[in-house]
């Protein structure tokens, strides 16, 4: 029988034909921890479960991510110990400070690929999807279960396809693609499913890693988006099949997709950004693991060339990870952002979670890239947070409010 | 008796226990229990009884993976999470740490503060007016991990996941 994505990747990890329903044993390939919640994950581990050691040093891949470099001795001091357990336990991928966050540096480093069952204790983890592979988020017990067994279990999800149809147009991208899905299927469409993203490979990686993050915020399981036109070898057996089975299909017409933006305070409070009022802004901020990529970078320097930020407007530029910034310095996108008056931040999850570089005060506002815009996630929880992408970023930094590409852009507009 | 809380739709983790007093960022993690619903529901903590009962709109849960969100939940003594539709992360790491988690749809059949009583065992929940109000079965699967005390118990007591053969 015809099967969807995740069916065919669970069926491989537990060893036996799946269907969507089934509760299910499976090995997993991969099991990423984070600063965050790694003291934590350790703490169960062994004091909880008895564990000695993880099951395969090799498999399991530590990152300092979450406050990264630390931001008090707190967390100077739990990093130190998180440090001090990766050497014991023999672990070989540990991403410092400064690499960047988690899921794109497991792609960058070949770590997740096509047809793989990686979880993470993260819940953007959904990430991996970007490459073909099953990625999902946990919490700190069923991190400490996987990194010590190399097992956990799941109910095969129900699979929503969402169809992509055209191209974008100028100005338009990943992430309009991925809030107007938020917008159809709203914060709990795909809870306890997965999310299949069709139409899409003509994006690059991290473009399509911004659907996979999305994912999690319609309350997926995993965000796959088919692994076509990829360096990385796909497995022969994983392969979009006729016939699978979907719970729900969202057809998206791209050539008529306008800039997407969400409001506060929850994700799927979408609309077209033309018909928002004028909301001046703060602080523009670009990162994340949606939108911090080496694309998006260079999507802001875009629009941002040879113009300032607006006077009055804090623009930070947090990269996704250190390949994203080298890339950025390699090309001279770094030079323009810089030029423009933005500053740049560590490569890291960065003020996304409220904790350093960039929170938010009482009253502000900003236009974020990333991917929650909850109240109080930056900070503040009178502070209101607006996402959009990359090009609405650049645009809204030139004017100080949230801006329509074609607005900054005049006749150019049809050449971005 | 227990007390019901009354949670609105969308309740993300942010709003359960915001990132900024995460044990990671605490000089003492034991004060997590000062910090459930902190800035979205400030007299909560401080009110909480042992066994009270929050009831919630849709989609509970949603957001992050931090487990520190439930902990919190579990260090003041919250009895049970009964909301139309959990978020898939919230209610695993609930159930890891067996925390009793209900789909039903409860919305606006108990009062803020009402006075109940809550049978785990047949899943009942008896109302200081006199009604009963039948909370549908978990799957076995979930019941007995609850039953071990949470996904590390019941690991280490049968040496397998559930659903495994």
């Amino acid at each position: 029988m015809a099967q969807t994505l995740s069916e065919q990747i669970l069926s491989r990890a537990a060893g036996r034909p799946v269907s969507a329903g089934e509760v299910v044993t499976v090995n997993v390939d991969l099991v990423m921890m984070h600063d965050s919640l790694s003291p934590s994950i350790i703490r169960v581990l062994h004091e909880e479960l008895g564990a000695e050691r993880v099951w395969d040093p090799q498999r399991v891949a530590v990152v300092i991510d979450h406050v990264a470099p630390a931001a008090s001795v707190q967390t100077a001091e739990k990093q130190a110990e998180v440090r001090r357990w990766v050497r014991a336990q023999g672990i070989t991928h540990l991403f410092d400070v400064g690499r960047g966050i988690s899921h794109p540096v497991l792609v960058e480093e070949g770590l997740a690929r096509p047809g793989m069952v990686i979880v993470g204790s993260d819940s953007h983890s959904t990430a991996y999807g970007c490459v073909g592979a099953f990625g999902t988020g946990m919490g700190t017990t069923d991190i400490a279960l996987a990194a010590a067994t190399g097992r956990t279990w799941f109910r095969v999800p129900e699979t929503v396809l969402v169809r992509a149809n055209g191209r974008f147009r100028p100005g338009v991208s990943a992430k309009d693609l991925g809030l107007k899905a938020a917008r159809l299927l709203r914060a709990d469409g795909a809870t306890y499913a997965a999310v299949e993203w069709h139409g899409v490979e003509f994006l690059s990686v991290m473009e399509r890693m911004t659907l996979a993050t999305l994912s999690i915020e319609v309350g997926a399981k995993a965000g796959i988006v088919p692994p076509t036109g990829l360096l990385q070898t796909v497995p022969e057996w994983l392969r979009v099949e006729d016939g699978a089975r979907y719970s729900r299909v969202v057809e998206i017409d791209l050539d008529n997709l306008e800039p997407q933006i969400s409001a506060p305070h929850t994700v799927d409070n979408v609309t077209d950004l033309r018909d928002l009022g004028r909301v001046a802004v703060d602080v523009v901020y670009l990162g994340t693991c949606t939108n911090g990529h080496y694309e998006d970078m260079a999507a802001a320097a875009r629009i941002l060339r040879g113009r300032r930020v607006a006077p009055g407007v804090r623009m930070l530029v947090v990269p996704a990870s250190a390949q994203a910034l080298q890339l950025a310095a390699e090309d001279g996108t770094l030079a323009t952002l810089l030029a423009a008056g933005a500053t740049i931040g560590t490569p890291g999850c960065g003020a996304c979670i409220g904790r350093h570089m960039g929170v938010l005060a009482p009253g502000e506002v900003c236009l974020f890239t990333g991917n929650r815009n909850f109240r109080g996630r930056m900070g503040s929880p009178e502070a209101r947070i607006y996402l959009a992408s990359p090009e609405v970023a650049a645009a809204t930094a030139l004017t100080g409010y949230i801006t329509h590409p074609q607005e900054v852009v005049d006749g150019r507009y049809l050449e971005l | 008796m227990a007390r019901v809380w009354i949670f609105g739709a969308d309740i993300n983790t942010d709003q359960i226990v915001p990132g900024r007093y995460a044990p990671y960022m605490l000089k003492n993690e034991d004060d997590l229990r000062k910090y459930p619903f902190i800035e979205h529901r400030p007299d909560f903590a401080g009110n909480v009884r042992p066994g009270d009962i929050i009831v919630a709109g849709n989609n509970f849960g949603c957001g992050s993976s931090r487990e520190y969100a439930p902990l919190a939940l579990r260090m003041v003594g919250v009895g049970a999470i009964i909301a139309p539709l959990f978020a898939r992360i919230f209610f695993r790491n609930a159930l890891n740490l067996g925390i009793p988690c209900f789909t039903a749809d409860l919305t606006g059949k108990l009062r803020d503060g009402q006075e109940v009583e809550l049978d785990l065992e047949r899943g009942r929940i008896h109302t200081d007016d006199g009604r009963t109000l039948q909370l549908p079965p978990p799957p076995a699967f979930l019941r007995e991990v609850w039953a071990a005390g949470g996904i590390v118990p019941y690991y280490r007591k049968y040496g397998r996941f559930p659903g495994e053969g």
